[in-house]
């Protein structure tokens, strides 16, 4: 039988002032990025058109937008895209038709004697009204999810594992988001789709380490242990399965990222920050938040003694 | 879950037959979407507005002509706004007289009264503009489908968005620019002379006389949404075309209660031809010629002068109003504008799903064989499970004629994300019960019974989310949300009847046991 680990017992709640100090900073530096660098949008979410081209012989994208520059476009960013060969050129939204938009192109491409044959292999065109809806349907779709998971958490289990699940997805978010700024990555609908895999998996791994502590606590040797001990037992006994499915997922992904080809590129990027951050946040933010909410709140209202006896066990791991 | 092995047996054996029934054949089960197999996506804008103006215009016009015809003078009857327009009567003196030609105009409401200065308003019935405004969408649809099929793509889908949007999603399409111009253009509608002395089977086998062409006309059956092509062999003369022709209209056949007709009217010029026509052809049939598509071909029975003509049947109101609906559709009804429009080559859509689905079977493969090395033959176990969690979700997402995109893969990779962990959840579980001490068959009870409260918890919370996201999302983000939602089901199934009757079949058939490959 092969086994990572055998009856673990590390202390992670114990250490939870300083994960709470590594949260806060990669949070910052994600909103930091986001603030300054901003995201970058792909035109399904600003509007405007795409067209992807791809050469006979490999163009350098000077000559690409000389050629453009001849019909007005020299100030269309242009990118490498999977190959040498293959471009994507994006405008923003203008007066003309994409189809027009098109023709003159594929017009300005074959003109110019420098970059030989082309051909152009797909066109995107959003309006600015479907951009604006798309924008809202995402950010609505994302909170929407998040209060139904809070609902969901805060019926079976109780509201503080709810508020801290929901803030430890919302972290995971931050930090996917901020990843791809940093990244210089584009938000795009399979972005927004990988988003919302990671809210899932997240979830998925809160749920299994709140399941385990709601069925040590129905236990008789449960009684009487501190909090914090139940939730760090709670972890250790789930440990194996979180690192086996998190390396499960996290080498899916990988390989999906490495040979996915362009168009899962950025999917696959998401997928990859989150399986990480949604593996870290199940401990460090969502059972972390919980224990220190329930020693506040029996800090609080417990009675003179039973404050002193499990304040004072608290205290010692902590 | 149910003690008896054979029940459970016989209710994998069910769902396994009715997947793999919808599953073949593989090639037509299930839809690729456009980013997968290339074709083009476009999103139009039906500016319905313009429709309600035009019919205002002609109201107006049609009121002018009516206080013209007693004799009244008017000074001004012009549009004012989207669906209203004003009545400036030359003298107060027939007012009386106006308000009689008003009340005939039974969808218009009167407004705005003042009997000093002969002037009144005339709206438009806001039920009857909402009607106008679903009508200018429908006819477009109508219209574009009616072009689509004459260019001959395979499946495509058009339908309506929303309230004044139209979807035409057309896959596998080689020359985007042609479909696109296709879909731009008017349509047209000519009448043709029927040859009723030709022979339309003779026609069909390819003996299509000189001078004329062959036609045909589609019928659908209501029941069985079966489609019928009845040939027809018409003069290739046209006649008359759409251009002439001013309105189509249903109204009850007063010949024959409970059935309905279709009128037409023609232009001044039109009207005058059609005579002509009808006066030279009286016995023979007229076919009438929508994008090349025969709609109906009634006989002749007399000259028909005036410019109206009825097209009679055994019409219900929707035969009726499709009829109308066609005819007008000789324009589109409101100028349309491209709000979204993806046109993916058919060489990258193949480049596409083929490094795509080769780097999903390599991260699937991986998963297999880590299960089978990790578990061995519980892992085996788990990775049956895996490919019948498979074929549940593809099943079903050809059951629900589902389309599988990009981010539906994505959906997918998920789940089997979550169905690998399901039975990591329940492996893990087993081995902690017997680390301490239970004997192999109560550790298989008692890592089930307790892993699979977790399972239900983390998937049923997953599958509030993927519901969420199917109400609140648009196509890419619903296409996720089904076959996330769909895979969830599927494996909650898997965990709860066949991973279990595996270990059952494996363990529990056997007297002794004395320990489980795990």
């Amino acid at each position: 039988m092969i086994e990572i680990f055998r009856n673990p017992n590390y202390n992670f709640i114990g250490n939870r002032r300083w994960a709470y100090l590594l949260s806060g900073l990669i949070t910052l530096v994600g909103l930091v990025s986001l603030f300054t660098q901003g995201l970058r949008y792909d035109i399904d979410f600003t509007g405007g058109t795409l067209v992807q081209v791809r050469f006979e012989k490999i163009p350098t994208v000077a000559a690409i937008r000389h050629a453009l520059s001849r019909i007005g476009m020299g100030e269309s960013i242009i990118q490498e895209f999977g190959s040498t060969n293959e471009f994507i050129i994006r405008a923003p939204l203008t007066s003309t038709s994409s189809e027009e938009l098109t023709k003159k192109v594929e017009k300005a491409l074959g003109d110019e004697p420098e970059l030989g044959k082309s051909e152009i292999r797909r066109v995107e065109f959003v309006g600015p009204q479907v951009g604006k809806e798309l924008q809202w349907q995402a950010i609505y779709a994302v909170l929407f999810g998040l209060v139904g998971i809070l609902l969901y958490i805060a019926l079976r289990f109780d509201l503080k594992g709810g508020v801290a699940a929901v803030v430890a997805v919302f972290h995971d978010v931050i930090v996917c988001l901020g990843a791809l700024s940093l990244a210089h990555r584009e938000f795009s609908l399979p972005v927004l789709a990988a988003l919302l895999t990671i809210i899932g998996y997240s979830v998925n791994d809160t749920i299994v380490a709140y399941d385990r502590l709601r069925e040590n606590r129905g236990k008789t040797s449960a009684r009487g242990r501190p909090f914090a001990l139940q939730m760090n037992d709670a972890v250790n006994q789930t440990l194996s399965r979180t690192i086996l499915t998190a390396l499960t997922v996290f080498f899916s992904t990988a390989i999906l990222l490495f040979f996915g080809g362009k168009t899962l590129e950025d999917f696959a990027f998401v997928l990859f920050v989150g399986v990480i951050t949604g593996t870290y946040s199940t401990t460090y933010v969502a059972a972390a938040l919980v224990v220190d909410w329930t020693l506040y709140v029996e800090g609080r209202v417990g009675t003179r003694k039973k404050a002193v006896a499990k304040g004072g066990e608290a205290r010692k791991i902590t | 879950m149910p003690r008896n092995l054979r029940t459970r047996a016989a209710i994998v054996l069910v769902v396994l037959i009715i997947s793999l029934w919808y599953l073949y054949p593989p090639k037509h089960s299930i839809n690729l979407g456009l980013d997968l197999q290339g074709g083009i996506h476009l999103v139009l804008g039906v500016e319905t507005d313009k429709h309600v103006a035009s019919q205002t215009d002609r109201a107006a016009e049609d009121f002018k002509a009516a206080l013209e015809r007693r004799g009244i003078a008017a000074r001004r009857v012009a549009r004012d706004g989207l669906a209203s327009f004003v009545v400036e009567l030359a003298s107060p003196q027939s007012w009386n007289d106006a308000l009689t030609v008003a009340g005939e105009f039974q969808t218009f409401d009167r407004s705005n009264e003042d009997q000093a200065a002969g002037r009144f308003t005339m709206t438009m019935q806001s039920r009857v503009v909402t009607r106008l405004r679903d009508d200018a969408v429908r006819q477009g649809v109508e219209t574009i489908r009616n072009r689509v099929d004459q260019f001959g793509v395979a499946e495509p889908t058009i339908t309506r968005q929303g309230t004044d949007r139209i979807l035409i999603q057309l896959p596998g399409v080689q020359d985007p620019e042609r479909a696109k111009a296709l879909i731009g253009k008017t349509a047209l509608l000519e009448f043709k002379l029927v040859d009723d002395r030709a022979d339309a089977e003779a026609a069909v086998q390819g003996r299509v006389p000189d001078g004329d062409e062959l036609l045909y006309q589609r019928r659908v059956d209501k029941q069985t949404k079966a489609e019928r092509k009845i040939p027809y062999v018409v003069n290739k003369r046209t006649l008359l075309t759409g251009a002439e022709l001013t309105r189509a209209e249903v109204n009850a056949d007063p010949n024959s209660p409970g059935n309905w007709q279709v009128g037409i009217e023609f232009t001044a010029n039109g009207a005058r031809i059609f005579g002509e026509i009808t006066e030279q052809n009286v016995g023979r049939h007229l076919a009438i010629v929508l994008d090349g598509v025969l709609q109906s071909a009634p006989r002749i029975n007399e000259r028909i002068p005036g410019g109206r003509a009825v097209i009679t049947g055994q019409f219900t109101v929707d035969d009726a109003r499709d009829l109308a609906i066609v005819l007008r559709a000789g324009a589109l009804p409101a100028p349309v504008t491209v709000l979204e429009e993806r046109t993916v080559g058919p060489s990258l859509g193949a480049d596409s799903i083929r490094q795509g689905m080769i780097a999903i079977a390599a991260s699937a493969a991986a998963v297999v064989v880590f299960m089978l090395i990790y578990y061995r033959l519980s892992g085996l176990i788990a990775d049956v499970a895996l490919i019948l969690n498979l074929i549940i979700l593809l099943a079903c997402m050809a059951a629900f004629g589902a389309t599988l995109t990009l981010p539906g893969i994505a959906g997918i990779a998920l789940t089997i994300g979550m169905a690998v962990d399901t039975n990591i959840l329940i492996f893990e579980r087993i081995r902690e019960e017997m680390r301490v001490g239970k004997t192999p068959r109560a550790a298989i009870d008692a890592g089930f019974s307790r892993a699979l409260r977790t399972i239900i918890d983390t998937h049923l919370t997953v599958m509030v989310t993927a519901a969420i996201l199917y109400n609140f999302g648009t196509g890419p983000v619903k296409g996720f949300a089904v076959s996330l939602f769909v895979g969830l089901a599927a494996s909650l199934f898997t965990a709860y009847f066949f991973t279990r009757l595996l270990f059952d079949v494996v363990y529990m058939g056997r007297r002794r046991v004395e320990t489980i490959s795990i």
